[in-house]
């Protein structure tokens, strides 16, 4: 008995050491992590498809929630914009990478990313764009504020007959592979989590507790926030550009109202400025309405005799992930993984 | 000249439908200060109600006619005024002291909640709305206005004064004005605060359900997600106009109404649904706390 207590005791200071480990080198933690990407993508065809797809939009959830999580949680501001954003880079990227026809795997390893950093910069010009207003309006107006930007960006998507318009349009290549879609979630968050650590980006947290004490002390609140605004953009653009790519179809509709507030779902669910807290409620708000997709399938339940399919499930998943969301907000209205203070 | 009228009455009709679902979101606003995402969604349950009580009106009512209309108008508003409580008090009341973000996602659950429950129970596919009031045309020098928007107009004005001596001439309304000022204040008077929120949110859905029935008898189809962009853009207009006040929301309403119907007659139809957004960052832009909007200002 003693010898287990011991034996646990090491175990745990042993983890515990190791995310400290961890906390200590984030450059290597970091790099390790987009290494181990690699190898792992390089077995992606034993992987199955559909459990593929899943993990590329968990990817993509990801960054979308992090990146989302420096405007709404670190910063203060309220931002109901995002899907308009991942619009930008998505179809940015997808435009350039079609203007290839087929060529070499190589070629392709040069072109996506540079297809993403493109669309990326783009949805950053929109940031700026949409950050720029943060000068006169705050809370709820800019809550507004940004959900209408997000609609006139699917409005205008809708229109352009260059990139199919309301139609939706193709994209070529199904480039997003493992390594792409973790490898920049890893990079995006040590990049959030850094530069919010940083001398410099304690500016956000600051503007977020009190704006006019910022101001008073020398933080100019409007830089901050529109940097926010900025940088937040470009993660959700490079998240479009993945999605594009492993979706290989976009329609104008998919990055409305809807897809915004499921982003800033997952950021309030994970609790606001609570990076792993974030990412988790990202990877879970995704699994769950496949999980409760795959239960359509079932035809009885383990160790009941009886028939008794569990379909209903599956048609009804939508209902039952609205239920939850409203009883997680009831009983953790703080978020699911925030220690309350 | 008569083309521009015309676009004018049909703007009219369908920002005085946008006025009164505006008036529930900003009326919430101003004494709860959060945005009931679920609103445009008690507007869709409304509609639905007014698709299911007609043929139950017709068996004792000659329909269409005004009565049965007047009937079935009250009773879904009596059902989305119980609807809007009982959202109220189990999704909202429990979290009165938590972040205005939990009450916010909260509203988004049920408004999700309303949308795909209303696919299941409902159908997804659109429905045609029965005819609920004799249809007339009154056509003058090419001009043609239909009986039903003039019906509209008139109800919404009907319903905006009953509002407002509602919430200037009755007691319950000078508590519901004494809430939005000074909530602990109003507490301290002894306005029971528990149910004057529960009034305001039984009024506003109320407001939201008539609005469903004049949105289905101008454009007769129902379907569970037709909440969506009416309320985005009722929201619009209630931020126009200034959250949280009541003659700016019915403005903003209109004037939403108006420009998106003008934009689309004479600009691009494509372009419709980016109308009421780009109107309403064009005004906050200039005017941050909307049309008729008190200035807050921030005190250290």
């Amino acid at each position: 008995m003693n010898g287990i207590k011991k034996y646990l005791r090491r175990a745990k200071s042993f983890s515990l050491s190791a995310i400290e480990r961890a906390g200590n080198s984030p450059k290597i933690t970091l790099l390790a992590t987009v290494l181990a990407c690699l190898v792992v993508s390089l077995f992606e065809k034993h992987i199955q498809t559909y459990w593929l797809y899943v993990s590329y939009d968990i990817g993509v959830n990801i960054i979308l929630a992090v990146s989302l999580n420096l405007i709404n949680g670190y910063t203060g501001q309220f931002s109901l914009g995002h899907a308009g954003f991942m619009a930008v880079g998505a179809y940015t990227a997808a435009v350039i990478t079609n203007q290839f026809s087929s060529f070499s795997p190589v070629l392709a390893a040069v072109v996506f990313p540079l297809a993403l950093v493109a669309g990326g910069l783009l949805a950053a010009v929109a940031g700026l764009i949409v950050g720029i207003p943060t000068l006169r309006l705050r809370g709820d107006y800019l809550a507004i504020l940004t959900l209408g930007f997000g609609e006139i960006i699917v409005v205008v998507l809708q229109n352009m007959d260059a990139v199919g318009g309301a139609r939706g349009y193709q994209v070529f290549h199904g480039w997003t592979n493992l390594f792409w879609a973790f490898g920049i979630a890893a990079v995006a968050i040590y990049m959030i989590v850094a530069l919010v650590h940083s001398t410099y980006g304690r500016g956000f947290i600051v503007v977020q507790d009190d704006e006019i004490a910022a101001a008073a002390v020398g933080i100019n609140p409007v830089k901050y926030k529109v940097t926010a605004f900025v940088i937040g953009a470009f993660f959700a653009g490079i998240a479009g550009g993945l999605y594009a790519h492993s979706k290989q179809y976009l329609a104008p509709d998919g990055f409305g109202y809807m897809k915004s507030i499921e982003i800033v779902v997952m950021v309030i669910l994970g609790g606001m400025s609570n990076t792993p807290g974030v990412v988790l409620a990202a990877i879970l708000l995704t699994l769950l309405p496949e999980g409760l997709r795959s239960l359509q399938d079932v035809e009885r339940v383990p160790g009941i005799a009886t028939e008794y399919p569990l379909s209903w499930i599956g048609n009804t998943r939508m209902i039952i992930y609205s239920l939850l969301l409203v009883v997680l907000m009831l009983t953790r209205p703080q978020g699911l993984f925030t220690i309350k203070k | 000249m008569t083309e521009f009228l015309q676009q004018l009455i049909n703007g009219l009709a369908f920002g005085s439908i946008l006025a009164l679902i505006a008036l529930g979101y900003t009326m919430v606003y101003g004494i709860l200060r959060f945005i009931n995402f679920a609103h445009g969604d008690v507007f869709m349950i409304g509609a639905f109600a007014g698709y299911y009580l007609t043929p139950r009106v017709a068996a004792f009512l000659p329909t269409p006619s005004i009565w049965s209309a007047l009937v079935v108008m009250a009773g879904s508003m009596a059902i989305c005024a119980a609807l809007g409580i009982l959202i109220e008090r189990f999704a909202y009341r429990p979290l009165r002291q938590s972040p205005k973000l939990a009450a916010l996602i909260t509203s988004i659950g049920i408004s999700l909640f309303l949308e795909y429950g209303g696919q299941n129970v409902f159908g997804a596919a659109p429905k045609p709305f029965p005819k609920l009031i004799p249809q007339y045309s009154v056509g003058a020098g090419g001009l043609s206005v239909t009986s039903n928007q003039i019906i509209v107009l008139a109800v919404t004005v009907a319903l905006l004064v009953i509002l407002r001596f509602i919430v200037l001439k009755t007691k319950t309304g000078m508590a519901m004005r004494a809430l939005s000022f000074n909530p602990e204040g109003a507490a301290l008077m002894g306005v029971n605060i528990n149910v004057i929120i529960s009034f305001t949110f039984g009024l506003g859905s109320a407001l939201a359900a008539a609005a469903g029935i004049l949105f289905a008898v101008l454009y007769p189809a129902v379907d569970p997600l037709m909440g969506i962009m009416p309320g985005l853009k009722a929201f619009c207009a209630a931020v126009l106009g200034g959250i949280g006040n009541l003659p700016g929301a019915a403005l903003g309403g209109l004037i939403i109404g108006t420009v998106e119907t003008f934009v689309a007659a004479y600009i691009s139809s494509t372009y419709r649904n980016a109308i009421a957004f780009a109107v309403l960052i064009l005004i906050l832009l200039i005017k941050p706390s909307g049309l008729l909007g008190k200035k807050d200002i921030e005190k250290v």
